[in-house]
């Protein structure tokens, strides 16, 4: 038998607990998007071939706000010459790792699901962009 | 209340932010103001989404398609809702550990959480930066990598809490 009433309280329960969470993600994201101009994000690459992959891929996991924002960074990047591994890695390190939502994920999915899975998503984006550079040279596009 | 430490916190560091730099404090509100107008809808329905599967959806359901026996279809279920999925990846995790209490699997929930990364209504601005050969490239191995992540998380998440799943 259906039973709204404890599907509703379990709900209340839920929003009670969450959403003050999520407001302080939101909270966190907001300040780090109105302080840190976009153009500061190309200022951080070395222009070494090895370390910033690395970069990227911290930069990304760092960052936060709407994906097209990292596609618009992104493509600024490969004009002023940084690496297409480090963009890639910077891309997907951007929507895959979260350290200002990591509170939240704690909070509400456990900490060690959530530092474990971020810090595999961080590697990860390593090595994918790699292979999506060096697949993308075997077939001959770069 | 443990769940208002961080919110406590960032409204203890925007008070900070509004004596020291004003301008910086009001640019961070204006933001907030407009990632919650985007953000509530969404999570609004993960709210309705909650109510409903509480409501219709019992537990040794959950196991079936998300728990240790759903198999392949878990898989596909997790990449393909991962990205179908709107909005920010923060207001899916309610949803989630809704499903994590009724039985889904670790590896599902974070093969779903990786695919939220997919977003198939900007593919096309991806497109127009990176060519379509990159953009097809890099989501195909995107969807893969889900699978690897998805099984690894689970491996360690799961084993040092005693509960290993193959």
């Amino acid at each position: 038998m259906l039973n709204f009433k404890k599907s509703a309280r379990k709900t209340l329960n839920t929003i009670n607990q969450s959403f003050p969470v999520v407001f302080g993600v939101v909270m966190a994201i907001s300040l780090l998007i109105a302080a840190v101009p976009e153009y500061l994000y190309s200022r951080i690459f070395t222009g070494n071939i090895l370390i910033d992959p690395l970069v990227g891929s911290f930069i990304g996991s760092v960052a936060a706000g709407n994906p097209i924002t990292s596609y618009v960074i992104g493509g600024e990047l490969l004009n002023e010459g940084v690496s297409l591994v480090a963009v890639t890695a910077f891309l997907l390190s951007w929507v895959t790792v979260g350290i200002l939502n990591l509170p939240a994920e704690m909070d509400l999915l456990g900490k060690k699901f959530a530092l474990t899975r971020n810090i595999i998503c961080f590697i990860v984006a390593f090595f994918v962009a790699i292979l999506t550079v060096t697949t993308l040279g075997f077939i001959g596009e770069i | 209340m443990r769940n208002y430490y961080f919110v406590g916190i960032m409204i203890a560091i925007y008070l900070m932010v509004y004596f020291t730099f004003p301008s910086l404090f009001y640019e961070a509100v204006l933001q907030t103001y407009l990632i919650l107008l985007s953000v509530i809808p969404i999570l609004a329905l993960v709210f309705v989404f909650i109510f409903l599967f509480d409501l219709f959806v019992k537990p040794d359901k959950i196991g079936t398609y998300l728990g240790q026996e759903a198999g392949a279809r878990g898989w596909i279920f997790s990449i393909v809702a991962g990205i179908l999925s709107a909005g920010p990846i923060y207001v899916w995790y309610p949803l989630l550990s809704d499903l994590k209490e009724k039985g889904m699997r670790t590896s599902f929930m974070s093969t779903f959480l990786y695919n939220r990364s997919i977003k198939l209504p900007l593919l096309p601005i991806m497109i127009h930066y990176f060519g379509v050969t990159y953009t097809l490239i890099l989501t195909l191995y995107m969807i893969i990598a889900s699978v690897v992540v998805g099984y690894i998380t689970e491996i360690i998440v799961d084993d040092t809490s005693g509960s290993r799943h193959t």
